[in-house]
This record gives C-alpha cells, structure tokens and sequence, in this order.
C-alpha cells in the first residue's frame, strides 16, 4: 500500500466535507432528512470500522454501545432535564465507561468466542433495557420532548428539531470524528493496530503491550459509537431498545463491509448505499431484511474488501 | 396446588424444553466441533422446521397422527436439503473460514426468516398433536404427548451417540474433527463429511421442532431463543462434546423450567446470558469440556 502524502488525503476528506454542506443547499426535503440520518449512522459504522477495519476484532455487540449514547443522553434529557450540551457529554461517558468494562472482559477471548461474548453481552444489555421498563420505556421506547431539544450558545438558542440545524449539527459531529479517524490511523498508535490486527505475536514480540493497544481502541471505538447514539437521540427525539437489538449490531458490520473495512471512507459509503438500497427497495417490497441477508453473503462471498477497498487495491493505492 | 406439585410440574416442563433443547444444540454442536463454523442461521432452520410440519400436516387429511408422522420424516429432509444446498453454494466457497461463515449465516438468517414471513405469515398456527391421551397424577393430569417428546428425543440421543462412536460414519467425522488434513491424507472425503455434518445439524434442528411444535405453535421469529439456548447449552457443556451438551441441555432445560415459574423470565434470561458469557470469557473450554488442543 503506498502512503499519500499529508495534504492529499486531507484534501480528499476536506473535499468531502465541503460536498456534504454544499449538498445541504440543493437537496430536496425528504433527502435532506435522510442524509442527515446516513451521516449520524456513519459515525456508528466509522466506530465500528475502527475496531473491526484497523484491529480485526469483529464485535457482534455493537448496538449496545450505540445505545448506551442513545439512552444517556436521552434519558439525561427527559428523567433529568439536562441540557443537550451536558446530555451529550452524558450519553459519551455511559459509552466509555461501558466500553471499558466490555473490552476489560471480552478482551480476553479471541476469534469467535469474541464474537460471541460480544454478542452476549449485547443481549444482556437488551433485556436490561427491557427489564427496566419503568424508565426506558421498553419496547415502546420513549420520545424526547421537542421543547427540551434546544441548544443554547451565548444569546442564541438553535431549535434541533430545525431541518438546517439537524443537518448541520450531524455534518458537524460526521466532520469531527472522520478527521479524527484519519489523523489516528495515520499516527504512530493507528500502525500499531494495524500491526496486531495482521500479526498479534510479532507485535507482542516487538515489545507493544497489545493488550491494553486494544483495550484503547475498543474505548475510541464503542465512544463513537455512543456520540452516534446520543446524537442520534438529541437530532431524531426518539430513544427505543430497538436499537440495542441484534440487528443493530449487524448493520454497522454491513455498512462497514459494503463501503470497505480498514477505509476511512469506506463506512460513509457503505451506509449512505444501504440506506437508499433499502429506501428504494421498500417503495416494491417490504422484505428488506432480505436485502440485508443477500448482500451480507454476496459481500463475503465476492467483495470482502468492500467498495473502496476494493477500488484502493485496483486503482488508488493512496486512499487511507 | 401445593408448593411439591408446583415444582414437580415446573420440573416436567423444564425436562420437554431440555429435551428439545439437547437436539437443537446438538446439530449446532456438531457443526461447530466438526467444521469449526457457528451456524448463527441454526435458529432458523429449527423455525423452519415447525412452519414445514404445519405445511405438511395441513396438507394431509384425515387422522393428525398421519400428518405428524409425515412431517416428522419430511420436514427434516427438507430442512437438510436445504442445509446441504447453503453449504454448497456459501460456506464451502468461504473455505469455511470462521468469521466468514459467521457473516454469511447472518445473511442466511436474514433471508430464511424474510421468506417465512413472505410466505408463511405474521400469525402463529398451531399443528394437532399426533394423541391427545391425558396420564392422571394424583395432583394434576399431564400430557402424554410431552412424556413422548421426551422419550423421543432420549431414542434420537441414543442412536446419534452409537452412530459417532459406534459406527464407521461416527469414525470417519470423529476423524475429521480431530485432523481434516491427515484425514484427507487417508482418503476421508472430508469435502463431503463438511456437507454431511452441516445436513446432519440442520436436520436435528428440525426434528426438534416438529416434536415441539404440537404444544408451542408455529411462528416465524421462534428461532430467536432456542438459538440463544443453544449457543448457551454448548458454551457450557463444551464445544464439540455429546456428553456435555446433553448435561448442560437438561441442567439449562431445568432451571429455566424452575426459574421462569417463580421469577420474571426477563429476568432469567438476564442471568442466564450474563452467565454464560462469564463462563466463555473465564472458562472457554466450557465447564465440562477438556481443554482445547
């Protein structure tokens, strides 16, 4: 693989983000709506792709990171009136914190016990939410109320439930973590996770304490992915244990193996072509988890680099 | 009804989902001990058994005995041709690479259960039972029928058990399990034992369905918890071991049976799990199984 200089990839990421804004312009409503909801998503695939692409963990347990933002900073909101700012930061922590006791335990399994530790622990995560009905709303879920959806900054405050203020609140959040995404990968600690995911012995060997390497990724990692959910949470008013179901720990896997694991791009493709797949699909039939089904076993099957991976192998050896 | 009635009826019922349970993770045991593959699509496969046995037993008229006895013998063929023609198309182009197939039994899962949905309907449909006699206790009449699922999945065990170590099928997979590149070597058609055992697995899934399937109705998102249960009884009973699975089976069958009558299920399953996944991170050889080579 050879490495871009600096400023090109910058420029290909800055370039990307300028496309997205001006987007905001010239899309018509109803997809102005969706890619704002694709842009929050990607930021759960590109946390996903930060474990599953640079570390090769593969986690089956995702959507509990994912809701554990959802849920902190929803629950914040409406049982404890906090303000979207500090309901945020509520929603990150829970992630964090959660994400460090799951990478303490499941760090310890590898391969396919990890999977399904994972898993499990997602489950448990699950039913709790649902055992605790009495203030998560159980399967019914719960609404975030409008009126608590404001952000205030000095003098002026920003209705979340404003189309223009949701895009540009997501585009924000996307913005951040994507260049945070490439600035880890090209720092010294991102070729560390790359070298345990291609060789976890030699590593070892070469004297990096690869545990508590993967330790850190598995708290960047499920940390994104709970900033997805809160945001999620504060942008869409809507929190529900639907979102700590399996299927929610497999869609970021799909998105991140359409768009290409290990790209930095790769989950913003992935989801952004999976969501319109199944959009557009949904106009014929209703059956979109046969879609799902489909392109997960032709993906294995035929592209298991993905989109962008499999573009970076033939032609652009530079993408990072 | 007294507290020892209760817990004798609990007990009861706890051994027909014990019985259930040992076949079902029996076929998911043996796919992953011989094949090294988790088959996440398991589930659904049993679902798909229930939903043939209705299929077939509403198709035939007359005496319900006759439909049941012939979706007891059909449905599980179906299943298994189906099974074999996964393994064919998918898991043996993957090389069976576990994290591979684990993805594509996602995908599997996914399509099964859409298909069902599509064709067999939102609704749970019940099948008759093939004899509704009644055996009187002194305390409660209990079902007759469930006493024979009980036995009939004990007869199945039995004759799986005799088969893999009794057998020269039993020796050829055994073989294959401990060394696919020296059985090769010896001329074992490991290509086609894959095939076999993957079938195999598919088709106690669906046995274990058509038996449940009288006293639980037919639906297509049923395969959800026996496949948690499964992966739970081979976890603890150690991957790849008969004797552990069925241990494990009966002991998860049980408490489950027990537990659920007195505490909120939710509840149950919240432990179970968390359980279990304490077991696999501390103990991943399981509690009954040897260590790993």
């Amino acid at each position: 693989m050879k490495e871009a200089s600096p400023a090109k990839a910058y420029a290909l990421h800055v370039g990307v983000i300028v496309l997205l804004f001006a987007l905001s312009f010239v899309l018509p409503e109803y997809h102005h709506g969706l890619l704002a909801r694709i842009m929050v998503l990607a930021v759960f695939a590109m946390g996903y792709n930060m474990l599953f692409g640079y570390v090769g963990l593969l986690s089956l347990g995702h959507a509990m990171f994912f809701s554990a933002g959802l849920y902190g900073a929803g629950l914040a909101v409406i049982h404890l009136g906090w303000s979207v700012p500090a309901a945020f930061a509520a929603g990150l922590a829970c992630g964090a914190l959660l994400a460090l006791v799951i990478g303490l335990l499941a760090l310890r399994t590898s391969g396919v016990a990890f999977m399904i530790v994972t898993m499990m622990f997602a489950q448990v995560f699950y039913l709790i939410i649902l055992y605790l009905a009495a203030w998560t709303g159980g399967d019914q879920g719960l609404v975030v109320p409008q009126s608590a959806r404001v952000l205030v900054l000095g003098s002026t405050s920003l209705g979340l439930t404003n189309p223009t203020v949701r895009y540009m609140s997501a585009l924000v959040l996307f913005s951040i973590v994507l260049l945070m995404t490439l600035a880890v990968v090209r720092s010294r600690y991102g070729r560390v996770l790359v070298a345990i995911r291609e060789n976890e012995e030699r590593t070892k060997m070469l004297g990096y304490d690869t545990f508590s390497n993967k330790l850190a990724a598995v708290v960047v990692s499920g940390t994104i992915c709970a900033a997805s959910g809160a945001a999620y949470a504060l942008l869409f008013g809507y929190v529900g244990s639907t979102f700590a179901s399996v299927q929610y720990s497999i869609l970021p896997l799909l998105w991140v193996l359409l768009g290409g694991a290990a790209t930095t791009l790769g989950p913003l493709i992935g989801t952004l072509f999976m969501y319109y797949v199944v959009d557009i699909t949904s106009g014929y039939t209703s059956a979109y988890l046969l879609i799902v089904g489909i392109a997960l076993i032709l993906l294995v099957l035929f592209f298991p680099k993905g989109i962008l991976g499999t573009i970076r192998q033939r032609w652009l050896g530079w993408l990072p | 009804m007294h507290f020892g009635p209760h817990l004798l009826l609990a007990a009861l019922e706890g051994l027909v989902t014990s019985a259930v349970l040992a076949l079902t993770a029996l076929g998911l045991s043996l796919v992953f001990g011989v094949m090294r593959v988790v088959n996440v699509a398991h589930g659904e496969l049993f679902m798909l058994g229930a939903v043939l046995a209705w299929a077939i037993s509403t198709a035939i008229s007359g005496h319900p005995a006759l439909g049941f006895l012939a979706a007891l013998v059909l449905a599980p063929l179906i299943v298994g041709l189906i099974a074999l023609v996964a393994e064919r198309l998918v898991l043996r182009r993957l090389n069976y690479n576990p994290e591979a197939t684990i993805v594509a039994t996602i995908g599997m899962l996914y399509i099964i259960q859409q298909l069902a949905l599509t064709f067999y309907g939102p609704e749970a449909r019940p099948v008759e039972a093939p004899f509704s006699y009644r055996i009187l206790l002194p305390w409660f009449g209990y079902s007759g029928y469930k006493l024979s699922i009980i036995a009939a999945s004990a007869l199945l065990l039995v004759a799986t058990w005799f088969v893999l170590t009794r057998t020269k099928i039993g020796l050829v997979m055994r073989a294959t399990q401990y060394d696919s590149e020296t059985a090769q070597a010896f001329g074992i058609p490991v290509d086609r034992v894959y095939a076999g055992v993957f079938a195999l697995g598919a088709m106690l899934a669906a046995v274990a369905a058509v038996l449940i399937v009288p006293i639980s109705q037919a639906h297509y998102l049923m395969g959800q918890d026996p496949l948690l249960l499964s992966f739970i009884v081979v976890i603890i009973g150690g991957l790849g071991s008969l004797r552990g699975t069925v241990v494990a089976a009966v002991l998860i069958g049980l408490s489950d049976g027990i537990i659920s009558v007195f505490f909120s299920p939710t509840l149950a399953k919240i432990i179970a799990t968390l359980l279990v996944a304490m077991v696999l991170v501390f103990r991943p050889q399981g509690l009954f199984g040897t260590a790993s080579r």
